[in-house]
């Protein structure tokens, strides 16, 4: 019986081939591991370990016990020794006995026992350096001279502290940084890197100001709506979490969710129903306006006095649409009657259109205001507002069939041209949508009464009509 | 509002994008001085929803101006709204990055203005990372349909994937929860982009130095549930994807309860189990060998919840089995239920050598108890006696349903089925 003492890898293959070349069976090898315990037999095994080398390196030098064993192994065996289970050299010695013995190819059969050991030891090694990639969390200290360095202390299940940092180097080239771990350190200066002794946790600093940053976006980035605590826990094993600054929170963040969940699905904003709700069966024009009065599609008909719908010939070839009704047409029930409406008639007349001949109509059919003393005020209609009225503004559009559509406003350019629609960029440029062959938007009439601006407001309705005339002539 | 406030609100908003893969750039880019990226993407912290932290997942702003009834971010929501400047991304993934917390940066954004200007902003927070701090990492840039493609071109200079998100799986889910997305549009960026990623590797193939464009491909995402639309139609639709416009990964996302919920699409538990199934036919569809169309079998047109798909399928083609493990090529192994595409690799390799038994498919860590009925060894296999059985479908079916999810979960970070 041979007992070999080895530490490392190289120890390992360096007595391997010695016992090889002398053609002792793994039967007869003792294998120990520097951590192991001291047992009785140290000093004899010590003993037989100098013994042992000597012996093989005289045995290696000799030309004709030289064998050779596919790479493989040697990649194998490298992450192997790295496991904490002191019965790998065994498993390892005796495996290599086998290939060099006659079965060659045997790591291709990985239901053998012993090939299958070996691949589990070299799992577990490699998901050990993966997850050390993964949790090692560095903390920043600031040395003199306002250089940064990085500091880490991370416990990994097996030696691997030499597998890993290779791969820190080329990640943080440009940073200075030092990982401890309880069995060796490694530090990298940004040219070189070293490794030294093992240290405890309390020599790694004990907390970054970041941190709170970064326990913030762990928080919000959780989704409370689904929970699968086993799945983190195994892909985030609880013996790591120490070193984990967010997971501190975890327990907070599952205890939470149900009443969080909750409280999502009972709460909703907006309107259940749409207009579409509220359409009758027959659209023609005659019963889409007898139909809208009794539309309650959002809350804005509680306090308007009517719906307003379009007007205008069934054959027209031209539809204006505005926005949304206001104080005058609310009261009247028709489009386009009070001061907005007197500057669009002088604008059609200049423009050489007949208002008798347009329909008019508007996006929202209700009027949306704000109490002020007795005064109404104009109120813009919200996304939700606009969109629960929609199927009125569309239906009125099927039924009429228009060759040109004429958008006064951004409301209503946005409607129908897409809300990514700029009313200042993209005034008076024709454009086919789905419900007519040209849509022109240009500014609403009550806009340009809004203006202080004189010369502005000159401009605008000159723009106006000329955008009016367009449309007209592309109608013909 | 301070960045910490910011970030509550940007990463809350960011979180129903469900892809957080940080893998697919092989090599680190020259004169890199931080970050790296070598192939393999790290998962380097699990919230308590199972997901992982590959990456610090953002948007720039969650103002928007669309109003997609299945999003937090529309623009008829009442949720808080903020904006980060390009700087403060910047230094927010530089800090974490150096801590380790991150693989890289996933940047996405509500619309803004218009689609140029976003993705313009977006492009621009790459741009500095790259350039001004030689930062090497991994970032993966959500890109605006619509935008103009010298932005895209420009985008996918700097990063390591562009996705577009293709948002539901059919055209008519399209006009009935985001009207103002259009299902041609989408397809078209996602093809410039497709067109630009193999222009740049033939071009490099050929020995030429053009700059490397999106090197780790693109991807998308769908959100199921929202809408009625079947297993069957989503398959299609990213099994379309897949082979046309070369997607490197599609996304199922589960439509899951928000805050500020849009009383059109009521609130509901999401269909996790569903995306699950979704997730083991998509591995069907690019690893199995399967075509969409055989992998639904039941008669709604969906995948069945009880059983995984393979299974589904196995049960539903009896005669295709017993496979012989001894003697069947690599296709017909893959189908056995059970058998994951690593096993099969295996299973190639030790025939050579040795004949395999039911020991030897055991100690492969097959998933024994849905392949056992499947099967035949060159010993003696007790359970293939079932294989004509009617009941089979009873004894393969899960005890109980608990039970089931947790296998589930299991198969949802392999994709092994």
């Amino acid at each position: 019986m041979r007992f070999i003492h080895v530490a490392c890898f190289d120890d390992w293959r360096s007595e391997a081939r010695g016992l090889l070349s002398d053609q002792i069976p793994p039967t007869e090898v003792h294998w120990s591991a520097e951590d192991d315990q001291l047992g009785l037999f140290d000093q004899i095994q010590e003993k037989a370990a100098t013994e042992k080398e000597t012996e093989s390196r005289s045995g290696n030098t000799e030309p004709s016990t030289r064998f050779s064993v596919p790479t493989p192994f040697l990649d194998l065996a490298g992450h192997v020794a790295c496991h904490q289970d002191p019965a790998r050299w065994q498993l390892l010695y005796q495996t290599l006995w086998r290939i060099v013995h006659g079965e060659r190819r045997l790591l291709e059969i990985s239901t053998d026992d012993d090939v299958h050991l070996l691949q589990l030891m070299r799992k577990a090694v490699t998901r050990d350096v993966h997850k050390m990639k993964a949790f090692v969390r560095f903390r920043k200290i600031e040395t003199e001279a306002s250089a940064e360095t990085y500091i880490a202390w991370h416990r990994p299940d097996h030696f691997i502290m030499r597998l890993a940092a290779p791969f820190f180097s080329r990640r943080f080239k440009g940073m200075s940084w030092t990982i401890l771990t309880p069995h060796e350190s490694a530090h990298w200066n940004q040219q070189q890197l070293t490794y030294g002794p093992g240290l405890p946790a309390s020599e790694a600093p004990k907390s970054d100001a970041l941190e709170d940053l970064w326990k913030t976006y762990y928080a919000s980035i959780f989704n409370p709506a689904r929970i699968k605590v086993d799945m983190m826990k195994r892909e985030m094993p609880v013996r790591h979490w120490p070193t984990l600054p967010e997971a501190t929170l975890i327990d907070d963040l599952i205890r939470d969710a149900p009443s969080r969940v909750n409280e999502m699905i009972e709460n909703y904003e907006g309107f259940s129903k749409t207009a579409a709700h509220y359409l009758p069966i027959k659209q023609d024009l005659r019963s889409l306006q007898q139909a809208v009065s009794k539309c309650q599609a959002c809350h804005l008909c509680n306090d308007a006095t009517q719906a307003v719908f379009g007007v205008g010939p069934e054959n027209a070839r031209l539809v204006l649409v505005g926005e949304q009704p206001g104080d005058r047409e609310d009261i009247e029930g028709e489009p386009f009657v009070g001061p907005a409406g007197e500057l669009l008639n002088t604008s059609l007349h200049q423009a050489g259109i007949e208002r008798r001949e347009v329909y008019l109509t508007n996006v929202v059919k209700h009027f949306k205001f704000e109490r002020r003393g007795k005064r109404r005020l104009h109120k813009k209609p919200d996304s939700r507002e606009i969109y629960a009225c929609r199927p009125w503004l569309e239906s009125e559009l099927a039924a009429l069939r228009p060759k040109t559509v004429i958008c006064l406003g951004a409301t209503a350019a946005q409607a129908l041209l897409g809300r990514d629609f700029r009313l200042s960029q993209q005034r008076g440029r024709i454009r086919m949508t789905e419900w007519s062959q040209q849509t022109i938007a240009t500014w609403h009439p009550a806009a340009i009464l809004r203006m202080p601006d004189k010369n502005r407001k000159r401009e605008m309705v000159q723009q106006l009509i000329q955008d009016l005339k367009r449309g007209a002539e592309f109608s013909e | 509002m301070d960045v910490q406030d910011k970030l509550a609100i940007l990463a809350d908003a960011a979180k129903y994008d469900a892809s957080c893969s940080s893998s697919g750039s092989k090599a680190t880019r020259a004169g890199s001085r931080i970050g790296s990226t070598e192939g393999m993407g790290i998962c380097h912290s699990y919230t308590p929803d199972g997901r992982c932290i590959s990456l610090l997942k953002i948007l720039l702003t969650n103002f928007c101006i669309y109003d997609c009834q299945y999003c937090v971010n529309r623009i008829s929501s009442d949720t808080p709204r903020a904006r980060f400047t390009v700087p403060e991304v910047v230094t927010l993934t530089l800090d974490f990055y150096k801590r380790n917390y991150i693989e890289g940066l996933f940047l996405s954004s509500g619309i803004i203005q218009n689609p140029d200007y976003t993705m313009e902003k977006l492009t621009e927070v790459a741009k500095v990372l790259r350039k001004e701090h030689k930062y090497g990492g991994y970032i993966h840039l959500k890109t605006i349909p619509n935008a103009n493609e010298e932005l895209i071109k420009e985008a996918g200079r700097w990063a390591d994937r562009l996705s577009v998100n293709i948002e539901l799986p059919t055209e008519n889910d399209l006009v009935q929860l985001a009207p103002e997305k259009k299902k041609p549009t989408i397809v078209k960026a996602m093809q410039g982009i497709s067109e630009k990623i193999s222009e740049s590797r033939a071009d490099r193939k050929r020995g030429f130095k053009s700059p490397r464009f999106a090197p780790a491909g693109q991807s998308t995402q769908m959100i199921v549930g929202a809408t009625a639309t079947p297993d069957s139609k989503i398959l299609q639709t990213a099994s379309e994807l897949y082979g046309g416009q070369k997607l490197k990964r599609v996304y199922y996302s589960a439509y899951s309860p928000i805050p500020h919920a849009d009383a059109r699409l009521p609130g509901q538990s999401p269909p996790l189990v569903r995306e699950h199934r979704l997730y083991q036919a998509d591995w069907l569809l690019r690893f199995y060998g399967f075509e969409a169309g055989e992998l639904v079998t039941q008669a709604d047109q969906n995948l069945s919840l009880d059983v995984d798909p393979k299974l589904a399928w196995a049960l539903a083609n009896r005669h295709y089995f017993p496979v012989d493990v001894n003697s069947a090529c690599r296709e017909q192994l893959l189908r056995i239920p059970g058998i994951g595409t690593r096993s099969v690799k295996r299973l190639l390799k030790i025939r050579r050598f040795q004949h395999i038994r039911t020991c030897d498919l055991k100690k492969l860590k097959v998933a024994w108890n849905r392949a056992k009925y499947f099967v035949l060894t060159s010993d003696h296999n007790p359970a293939l006696k079932n294989l004509d059985m009617l009941d089979l479908d009873r004894k393969l079916r899960p005890a109980t349903q608990q039970l089931m999810l947790f296998d589930a979960m299991q198969s949802a970070t392999s994709g092994e089925v």
